[in-house]
């Protein structure tokens, strides 16, 4: 599945990062590479954009970007 | 000898260059405060010169900041490289590392935050890191002002002793062989373009169109690099970009894990969330944060700063009294009297009546900026504000807008896309400022009795119409291209700290009193003198017969086709380009009338269908002076002829349709 959907308080393991250009490479540098474990954390009120945890930050980015980034829920 | 800052955002990166500069500077929580580069002279060494680069995350050629930091580092040759990094979140800062390592320049790592990383229960072995990344590695906190002394020494120590860091491999398998075989092919064309080969194969593989132009590499070689990088992908199945991102988080990730030990709960970031859960909640989250905006304007506008405004307006002109008293008893020519009282200090005593305005609103917004809340407030507007091509950034600096469009120019520059910052300065005049605000109640009163709220809500409402409206098409023609990517850290919760907040508000001050003694000084000298002369240059009894009442007469048939093709109207909106404030007192001396019942002068010149077409102009026309200063400021001469012109015409077009329909019914 992709990161858009995965459900609030849950684990995330990113497969693979799709996209291109500008938007991708901001991606990867802000350390969402293949591996790394992500907490979902919330949605903003009005649904979009979202917040993760990874790497000892937070992180906010919106759904349709967040629909790019392939992970599988994992359990922590 | 010339040492650049560099680091992550909200890294505590300008806090550092104010405590090595002493030099006053803004220092945000919000991602991106520090948009254009600062130099400061050391405190400590006269002969050292700092330079505050922008937070950046990465060297890539996509950001203006990015591309900024890096041409800096290439081609400015600093003497050294001060890389501040928030201790707190290591592994991304170190991404910035790595490739700040490859560019042969003396460098030390500071680990800013350690009180945090203390707090938070975090060990970081820095002997360790030391070792795996052979760069002095100083832990600091920056607002604590310890293990400044130390940063510098290991610094100068370096530079003096030509120390770069050496040329090293941060990985291994397909990506190294790779890197190596694309630095040996390039290795002439980077020595001529005096790029570092190591830095310039990574940048080439990640497929850096800059890097490419610089190195102008043959077709042959372009080929060979091309082939390896194929060759590569194909060995990881992992595209180049990826690969490249990939290799530098798995050696961040090894060193971390020797040297760096966090405990399971990240406590501070704990707190966020409990914070976070009121303040972003899905219901009451945007409520608080309009109740926020809204105790932030009602304590400006109706409570410390008008009181404090009143103050200082009362202290202007009981100084000005004695000034003239003293005048007079000199026996000065009355002249000249009438320029020093009239025209000095009522100008620009108008305008300085604004500056504790102005603090309070600053201040209040630096503490929602240096807390980190400003982040949250972009989270949770970013919805609305992307139908417009905007994102949630842009939302503060135009409420601000509805108090004084000054400060909400000033606040674009916590936008780090030079796109979204033009077009939010272009947006701010369409939010009604609180100086038009009189103009709306008074003619309110004389023409809608009735429907006196409707028509001052309208003006408000018809303002953020045409600014979507204006946002819409602006963007299908003029703010083209992609928005940068909404891909924003969200800082944990912090106090701000005295120092940070006090060093704000005396930069915006200063900014704001220089402004005031050069454009606006000339400009009151101009309105004055116009309004005091006749076109024999006679001072007159009554503006009626001034110069300004005949420009004022003379531009009056423009407005005809509005319906206001009068000489006081015209002349109140050249003495509302000084200050918005400015209209109505105008139209009491014009009228000869007090301020109180000019409602009941103004039906002499006015019907309610013209006069609802002035109100229309006066809610779009040209800013005032001392907004358009800070348009000029911000992004420069030309842009503020643009803002001029087109919010003029704009008015113009908008009163006329308007005038010329409603006569038909």
């Amino acid at each position: 599945m992709t990161l858009d959907k995965l459900a609030i308080g849950k684990y995330g393991r990113i497969i693979a990062v799709r996209g291109r250009g500008r938007l991708r490479h901001r991606l990867l540098d802000m350390g969402l590479t293949p591996r790394v474990i992500v907490h979902m954390q919330r949605k903003a009120p009005m649904g979009d954009p979202i917040s993760i945890y990874l790497r000892g930050y937070e992180l906010t980015l919106r759904l349709e970007d967040a629909s790019l980034i392939e992970v599988e829920e994992v359990s922590v | 000898m010339i040492i650049a800052l560099a680091g992550n955002q909200n890294s505590g990166k300008t806090t550092l260059f104010n405590q090595l500069t002493g030099s006053n500077q803004h220092v945000g929580n919000f991602p991106g405060v520090t948009v254009d580069v600062k130099e400061g002279i050391s405190k400590s060494d006269k002969s050292v010169k700092l330079v505050d680069l922008p937070g950046i995350y990465s060297l890539s050629p996509y950001s203006g900041e990015e591309i900024l930091a890096r041409d800096f580092l290439l081609k400015e040759h600093p003497d050294g490289i001060i890389n501040i990094i928030d201790g707190t979140s290591l592994e991304r800062g170190l991404y910035l590392s790595m490739q700040l390592l490859q560019l042969n320049i003396p460098m030390v790592i500071a680990i800013n935050m350690m009180d945090e990383v203390f707090a938070n229960g975090i060990v970081i072995k820095t002997n360790i890191l030391s070792d795996y990344l052979k760069v002095p590695i100083i832990p600091i906190s920056a607002n604590k002002n310890e293990g400044i002394d130390d940063l510098m020494k290991a610094m100068i120590d370096l530079i003096k002793n030509k120390c770069a860091p050496p040329r090293q491999d941060f990985c291994s398998g397909p990506v190294h062989r790779t890197l190596h075989a694309t630095a040996h092919i390039l290795e002439d064309h980077a020595q001529r373009a005096s790029v570092p080969a190591s830095f310039a194969a990574v940048k080439i593989i990640e497929g850096d169109e800059p890097m490419l132009n610089d190195l102008s590499l043959g077709k042959n070689e372009k080929d060979m690099i091309e082939h390896g990088i194929v060759e590569m992908e194909n060995e990881l199945s992992m595209d180049r970009m990826a690969a490249i991102a990939d290799m530098r988080y798995q050696y961040i990730e090894e060193i971390t894990q020797k040297a760096v030990v966090r405990p399971k709960t990240d406590k501070h970031h704990d707190k966020t969330i409990k914070i976070d859960n009121i303040l972003t909640h899905k219901i009451f989250g945007i409520p608080i944060f309009l109740s926020i905006m809204f105790v932030i304007f009602w304590l400006t506008f109706a409570v410390v700063g008008s009181f404090l405004s009143d103050l200082l307006s009362g202290g202007i002109d009981s100084l000005a009294s004695v000034v003239s008293k003293g005048l007079n008893n000199f026996g000065i020519n009355p002249v000249v009297e009438s320029l020093v009282v009239d025209g000095v200090f009522a100008g620009v005593g108008s305008v300085l009546s604004f500056v504790p305005t102005i603090i309070v609103l600053f201040f209040l917004l630096s503490l929602l900026e240096d807390s980190g809340y400003m982040a949250r407030v972009a989270f949770i507007m970013d919805k609305l504000l992307r139908k417009i091509g905007l994102s949630g950034k842009s939302i503060v600096p135009m409420l601000i807008g509805f108090g004084c469009t000054v400060p909400a120019i000033m606040a674009t520059r916590t936008l780090t896309s030079d796109r979204d910052k033009k077009m939010t300065v272009f947006l701010t005049p369409f939010m009604s400022c609180s100086a038009k605000l009189p103009i709306y109640s008074v003619f309110a009163m004389a023409f809608f009795t009735k429907y006196r709220a409707v028509v001052m809500i309208a003006m408000y409402v018809i303002g953020i119409l045409l600014a979507i409206v204006a946002a819409l098409i602006s963007r299908k023609f003029v703010f083209k291209g992609n928005p940068i990517p909404f891909v924003m850290e969200l800082p944990n919760y912090r106090l701000p700290t005295a120092k940070n907040t006090m060093l704000l508000l005396w930069e915006k001050t200063k900014d704001f009193i220089t402004r005031a003694f050069t454009i606006i000084f000339i400009a009151s000298i101009v309105i004055w003198f116009l309004n005091k002369f006749d076109i024999r240059f006679n001072a007159v009894e009554n503006s009626k017969d001034s110069i300004l009442a005949l420009i004022g007469s003379f531009i009056a048939p423009i407005f005809i086709p509005l319906g206001f093709g009068n000489w006081m109207a015209s002349t109140a909106l050249i003495t509302g380009f000084m200050a918005k404030e400015a209209v109505v007192s105008t139209f009491a001396v014009l009228l000869s009338t007090q301020t109180e019942s000019i409602s009941s002068q103004l039906g002499t010149i006015f019907d309610p269908i013209s006069a609802f077409a002035f109100l229309l102009f006066t809610l779009l026309y040209t800013p005032c002076v001392a907004a358009i200063a800070a348009v000029k400021r911000e992004l420069g001469t030309k842009s503020m002829f643009v803002v001029v012109l087109l919010q003029t015409s704009l008015a113009y077009v908008i009163a006329l349709i308007f005038y010329r329909i409603a006569i038909l019914f």
